[in-house]
Formats: structure tokens, sequence, C-alpha cells
């Protein structure tokens, strides 16, 4: 038996350090540590709470705009304020804009480059994946920087600016947008449209979201060989080296829900185990009994909970708390909310191969897709000289949560106001889900699952796969801990 | 390879921040950063979010730097210096090392040619150390507006200049791209910084310049809430008379930037902006003055002429500074002549 620890992880948001023990072949045991802790909700104790709004965007340079309309949603249900249409239309263009380019950033930038490791120098299809992938010098980073900051210029146009917006507010946005501005945003939508239909997928968004069955799915891959698009050209990767059967977790799925227009949600929420299940808020709570923080006697629900950092913490390994709902792990992300909302593909993909490193960036880059076709619907539907914010005062004493899907899946606010101040604001983000340690029942979190029985190569020290699981699920490692 | 042949090294490193500010960099357009880098012939060492490497990889070269046999030219840190708690450090160790990042981070900076600070926090510690500073979190050169921070006030890189604060939240790509083809140049001077070591191409500008409001402002046709087309200033908490930065004459992402966006300047170029001591989008007032006026302007003047103007405030900006698109357009005069 060996032991490794690897670290620093680089291509994911943020500080990471993966321990693990590894036995003939494989890896049998894994911890996963978020080593930086800056302490956000302590931070927010005592400020206006509107200011949350100039301080939790900073918890998270990627996840910016996320944490904003996360924060945005908390304090209007605390003030009690409806949001005019426009406002939801421009809200969920700017949240599908950061989401749709962290995944496009995550498949070229973070994942795509292990590909190009040498350890693969003996694979057949190792040549064309390094001269497309290998990290900074390969073609495709050269030619998504410029898409994705064309892709951006929505920000510019809707919030001003990319990262850390204060366009988002409780009562919808502050920029108004004019006819000739909904415009520009539907021809940048469609330049970004020619690059996925041309460069991502080679073929059109609709076929490709459209892909309906396994069947669909492989006939696909079968038509399209691996340098006619860069997701045929991760089908067929994923193909030789078995993706499918590395990094299965605890097959439970979480969706929070997100993009609301008129009390209808683009994507549901919901709970998915083969089945899907009501989500209920209440039955969320974050365990510390291997966090580095001060003791507490029980998990507490986020509006009782308690961030008091304890470095010293006996049988603690990480910064970062575990939250379980209903007492159980789940995983968040792509997948799981397009096993809530019921993409056929993604559904029979899961139900015959789990939760793993191929399914999660399958459902990554169709939702590329899918949020395209709905941000082209909701840019038609923007009505210029209608308003987009509505505004309100902050009672004395309220409290209020906002729970949303940031690209990473679910993240939530729960905040309590008291004499006008923030008297408690705690923050369970994606990857605190994801990423989290073990609880008091000894349970693992979803990747500690995941990294157990990741094959070993051959002379291998540090194994690939390890690098493939952990990026499968796109962590962002700033907002784990905050 | 000789010292003019070797192609100028960069190191990117980041502690107690959010990444925004490499997230924004990766926005730099005409051309994109990998292309801009290549033009100046900058070979990256290591990023956190680009490189291929880690692990071992990335620490045996780290090494290898603070040792001295590996050059490197420019060390960028984005995000705070953590020393916390308890001066320890810990709240950031290395992953994979049991270091604080913080020893790290001085270890090499000891080596670079030119220490950059990207972002606020690298500079004056920013947002982390917004509140009651829980990471114990300062810049590297800088505590808030306070000289010293990790390497202290008299600290000074090879080339001569203090750390390089690039101050933002987060930076324009161009600030730092700008910056960093200078550095790589050698075309950076102590007269090329201002007295926050900022770089003087962006921060000897305001954000009032070239700011769509200036016509609200100059008649004090003042917004209510945030969304309205008027000036943010006398009511809205908006700092941009006294920030130095382009925000407004460069832009961001295309067309914005944050007073284009419907949303007050909060000064976050600024050493110390994250504690502004009042409510970030409510202007602080004393007898209905506010208290931040424009910098280099005395104040009797800035109340006489703000009177005089509000009383001869357009029709058309009264109503407009009020509502979140024009209702009322500018006149034509010429028009009006022809017609008569």
């Amino acid at each position: 038996m060996s032991r490794r620890i690897i670290g620093p992880f680089n291509r994911v948001e943020g500080d990471l350090e993966v321990q693990l023990e590894m036995n003939d072949g494989k890896v049998t045991d894994a911890r996963v540590v978020s080593p930086l802790y800056r302490g956000f909700e302590q931070i927010l104790q005592g400020k206006d709470p509107m200011d949350a709004l100039v301080y939790v965007p900073r918890i998270c340079g990627i996840c910016s705009v996320a944490q904003s309309v996360a924060s945005a949603q908390a304090l209007a249900q605390a003030m009690d304020l409806e949001t005019p249409r426009n406002g939801e239309l421009a809200s969920n263009l700017i949240l599908a804009c950061e989401n749709a380019a962290d995944h496009m950033t995550h498949f070229y930038l973070f994942f795509m480059p292990d590909f190009a490791r040498e350890v693969y120098a003996n694979e057949p299809w190792y040549q064309p994946a390094l001269e497309r992938f290998k990290a900074v010098k390969g073609t495709a980073a050269r030619d998504v920087l410029p898409v994705r900051a064309q892709f951006m210029h929505l920000m510019g146009l809707l919030a001003g600016k990319w990262p850390h917006s204060l366009g988002l507010q409780p009562g919808g946005t502050t920029k108004a947008i004019e006819s000739q501005e909904k415009t520009r945003i539907k021809v940048i939508l469609y330049g970004f449209r020619q690059f996925l239909e041309q460069t991502l997928y080679g073929d059109s968004i609709e076929n490709v979201t459209g892909l309906d069955s396994i069947a669909a799915l492989d006939q696909w891959r079968v038509n399209h060989a691996p340098t006619h698009s860069d997701f045929s050209h991760f089908l067929h990767i994923a193909d030789a080296l078995n993706l499918d059967a590395m990094g299965r977790a605890a097959d439970r799925f979480m969706s929070y829900g997100v993009y609301e227009e008129q009390g209808e949600k683009l994507f549901a929420q919901g709970v998915w185990n083969g089945e899907l299940n009501q989500l209920n808020q209440e039955t969320i709570t974050e365990d510390i009994s291997h966090s580095w923080m001060h003791y507490q006697s029980e998990p507490k629900h986020p509006f009782d909970g308690v961030t008091l950092p304890s470095a010293d913490e006996e049988g603690s390994y990480t910064w970062c708390k575990a939250p379980r709902l209903n007492s159980k792990v789940v995983e968040v992300g792509a997948i799981a909310r397009q096993l809530v909302n019921g993409h056929p593909l993604i559904r029979e993909l899961v139900a015959q191969s789990g939760g793993n490193v191929r399914n999660r960036v399958i459902a990554r880059v169709l939702e590329i897709g899918l949020l395209i076709q709905a941000m082209e619907q909701w840019a038609d539907r923007l009505q210029p000289k209608e308003p987009f914010c509505n505004h309100a005062n902050m009672p004395k004493e309220t409290q209020g949560f906002g729970m949303i899907e940031a690209a990473r899946g679910s993240l939530g606010h729960w905040l309590k106001v008291k004499n006008g101040r923030i008297l408690n604001y705690q923050i369970i983000a994606p990857t605190t889900w994801n990423f989290s340690p073990r609880d008091t029942q000894e349970i693992p979190g979803a990747l500690e699952q995941a990294l157990v029985n990741a094959p070993v190569r051959d002379g291998e020290h540090d194994p690939v796969s390890v690098q493939h699981i952990v990026r499968s699920f796109d962590p962002c490692m700033v907002c784990t801990v905050h | 390879m000789s010292e003019q042949a070797r192609k100028p090294t960069l190191l990117w490193l980041q502690s107690g921040g959010c990444g925004g500010c490499s997230m924004s960099l990766l926005c730099a357009e005409s051309p994109d950063l990998f292309t801009t880098m290549e033009s100046a012939g900058i070979e990256l060492l290591w990023h956190p979010s680009l490189s291929e490497h880690n692990n071992e990889d990335m620490r045996d070269m780290l090494q290898s730097i603070v040792d001295g046999d590996m050059e490197l030219d420019i060390l960028c840190l984005e995000g705070s210096v953590i020393q916390g708690p308890d001066g320890t450090g810990g709240f950031h160790r290395m992953s994979g090392d049991s270091r604080p990042m913080r020893d790290w981070i001085n270890d090499i900076a000891q080596k670079a040619k030119q220490v950059i600070a990207v972002g606020n926090c690298a500079a004056y510690g920013g947002i982390t150390s917004a509140g009651g500073n829980p990471s114990e979190a300062c810049g590297l050169q800088y505590s808030g507006p306070k000289p010293g921070g990790l390497l202290g006030e008299e600290y000074r890189c090879p080339t001569g200049l203090p750390v390089i604060n690039i101050a933002g939240c987060p930076i324009h790509p161009n600030w730092v791209v700008e910056t960093m083809l200078q550095v790589a140049n050698d075309e950076m001077n102590a007269a090329d910084l201002d007295e926050l070591n900022r770089p003087r191409s962006y921060a000897d500008h305001l954000v009032h310049h070239g700011c769509l409001r200036n016509e609200y402002y100059e008649f004090k046709a003042s917004a209510e809430k945030l969304s309205d087309l008027g000036c943010l200033m006398e009511h809205m908490g908006c700092m941009g008379t006294q920030a130095h930065a382009d925000c407004n004459t460069r832009l961001w992402n295309g067309e914005g930037s944050c007073l284009r966006g419907g949303y007050a300047c909060i000064n976050c170029t600024a050493a110390g902006f994250e504690e502004p001591g009042h409510n970030f989008h409510q202007t602080p007032k004393i007898a209905g003055i506010p208290i931040g006026l424009p910098t280099d302007m005395p104040k009797a003047w800035f109340v006489a002429l703000a009177s005089l103007s509000k009383a001869a405030t357009p029709e058309r900006l009264k109503e407009n500074a009020h509502a979140d698109h024009i209702k009322v357009a500018p006149g034509d005069k010429n028009k009006n002549r022809e017609d008569t």
C-alpha cells in the first residue's frame, strides 16, 4: 500500500489537495483537503444587508454572478420584493452567460489538456489531442479565448462588467436594455452559436441537445471522427479510456432549480436517485466533524450555522464543512440538473453507468447548447422601456434564503437580519457539496467516494485517472470554503 | 543561452483571493492573452488555471527558483497574503506542502526581478481584509493604505522598483497586459507609478472621466435609486470623482463599466476600499452635503457651483435623472430654425 499527497492541484479554481491511499493498482481511500480559509461569513456579520452584494460576488471570480444572484434572491425574500419580468429575463441572461462561459472554460482550459499529457504519448489517439488541447499552446485555447471574450460582451451590456457586477439587485437588474442593445445581445448570441456549431459540436445545437438515447449518441459518435469537432474528439477519447468506468460517487443527485421566469424554472428543482423526489430545504445541514471548525454538538441548518475556524481540531483535515441533505451525501452539477430536469440522454447514461467522468462532461457540454437556446428566447422577450428593477426597504428584522444553480451546481445563501444588520450569513456552494469531507457517520463526500477504485497505470506515482475524476466535477475551491 | 536571448519568465501565484483577476485577464482582447504574451516573448512558467503540470513538478520548480537555479523575471501574485491564524499563515498552506503560502511568496519575491500585485487583494489586502479581517490578510507591500504588508515598505525589486500594484477588484485585463509587457520590455520606471505604486497609465485618470452621467453631474440631477440615469454621487455613494481608474474611457467587456451598468463606482482601485465607513450605495453627508467631494476641488466652490447648477437644471435632465431610460430627448435647435 502507498500513500500520496497530490497538490497543488491546478486547472481547478482555487486551492486543492488530495490525499490518496493506493493498493494493488487502484486507489483505496481518498481525503479531499481545501487548504485556504478567508472567512466571508465572518466578514459579513454586522454589515448592512445590501452591502452583501459587494462582498459575496468576491467570494469567487468564476462564479461571481451566481453568488450575486443567490444573494439577491435571499435579500428579495427578506424584503418580500418581486422582480419585474425584464429583470428576470436579464438576470437569467447574465447568469446563463456566466454558466455557459464557465462550462467552456472548464472543457477547453481545465479538463481537456489532461489528454495531452505525456503519459498518453503511446496511445493511438494522442497526436491530434496534443495538437488541439495542449495547455496554453494547443490550437483550441487560441480559438476559444477570443470567442469567450466576445461572448462576455453580454456582461458589458447587461451587467456593466464581469466578474463582480453590482447590476444584480434583489428587485431585478440595474441596466435597462434599449432596443438597439437587445439587437446587440442577439447578435452576440448568434456569434457564439456559430462557434458551438462549427467548432465545439460540428453539428447544429438542436441536433446535439436533441440526442435522446445512448443509441443515438453512439451513432452520432460513429458518424463523427475525432477531428470532426471537439465534442466528437472527447467522445472518442472517453471511449478509448473507458471514462464511463471512472469516478462514480453516491449516485444521488440534487438540483435547486434555476432560471425562473414568471414562476416557472427552466431547469427544475429536485433530487434524483433513479427516480425523482422533492427537495426539502429544511433538511439541509452542515456537519463539521472533520472540518477545522470549533466543536458543535450536531450538524446545523444553515439559518443557524456557525463558522468559527479552529486549526487544531482533532480528526479534522479541511476547512470545508460537510453539507448533507437529509443526512445523505448528494452530488451536484450539470449532470444533476439535467437528470432532475429529465434530459432523456443523461437519464439513460446514468441509469447505465452512473455519475462518472464521461457522463459529467457530456452533461456539461450539452448544457451549453441548452443555455444558448434559452438565452435566444429570453433576449427576444426583453421589452425595452418597461421596468427592469423594483426597489424596497429592508425590514429591521427579517430573514431569507436564495437557492440557485451555479455552473458547478447548487448554491445557497441563508441570511438573518437583526437591528437592520446582518446577524448571520451562511453560504453552501456547489463544491462544498461535491468536495465535502467525511461526516459524523464517517461517510466520505462525493469526490472522496468517486476516487475510490480509480485505476493506477503501470509505473504511475500520480494516477492520471485522479486528475480526470477530480476535474470532471469542475471544482471551484474558492467557493467551497469562502 | 545568453541573457539577451533568454525569454522573460513569468510565474503566477494565487493566495487569499477569488481568482477573479485571472478570469478577467482571460477576457483580454485584440489579441487574446496567449497571443499577447507570445508577442513579448514571455514564457509562462506556471499559472494555476492554465498550466499542464502540478504537484511535485510545480513544487520542484518553485524550489529551484528559491535556490537560484531558475531565473524568474516577473512574479505575479493574485489574492492577499494570508497571515492568520495568530500570525502563523496556517489559513493558507501550499497544497501538497505544509508550509504557509505566505512563506513561499516571501521567498520567491526575494528572487524575482519584478513583483507585480495583481488586484486590490495582492496590493493592499482588499476584500479579504474586510470586516474584522478574520484571515489576517494583507497586501505584498501594504496593509490597507498603510505601507508595510508582507515585504515591508523598504523592499525593492532588483529593477529598483517597489511592488507594482495593479489595484482593482477585479483588474481590467489591459491594465495587467500593458504593465506586463512594459516590465518585460524594461520600459517601466519609478515615474510610471503613482503614490500607491499603481501604474499611472490607468491611475492618473478618474472614473468620472468619460462617465455617461457627466451632464447629470454638472447640473446635480441626481439618481435616487440604482437603475436611475441620474448622477449617482449625491445620494447613491458613487466615488467616481475620486476613484483613480480609466473605467469609463477604456470600458469593460466590450462596452461596459459600473456606471454604464447602472450602479455606483465603489473605488475598487483604492487601498482600503473594502471598508468605506458607510453603506456602499449611500452617500454619507454632513448638513446635506456629501462628505466625499472631488479630490482637488475647494469645498466652498463645489457647494456654490452645485447650488447654482441645480437652479439651472434643464427639465430634460430632471426628468431623465429619475428614469431608467431616456424620457425626454435633447431638442434640436437647427431643426426649429428651419421650421420657422
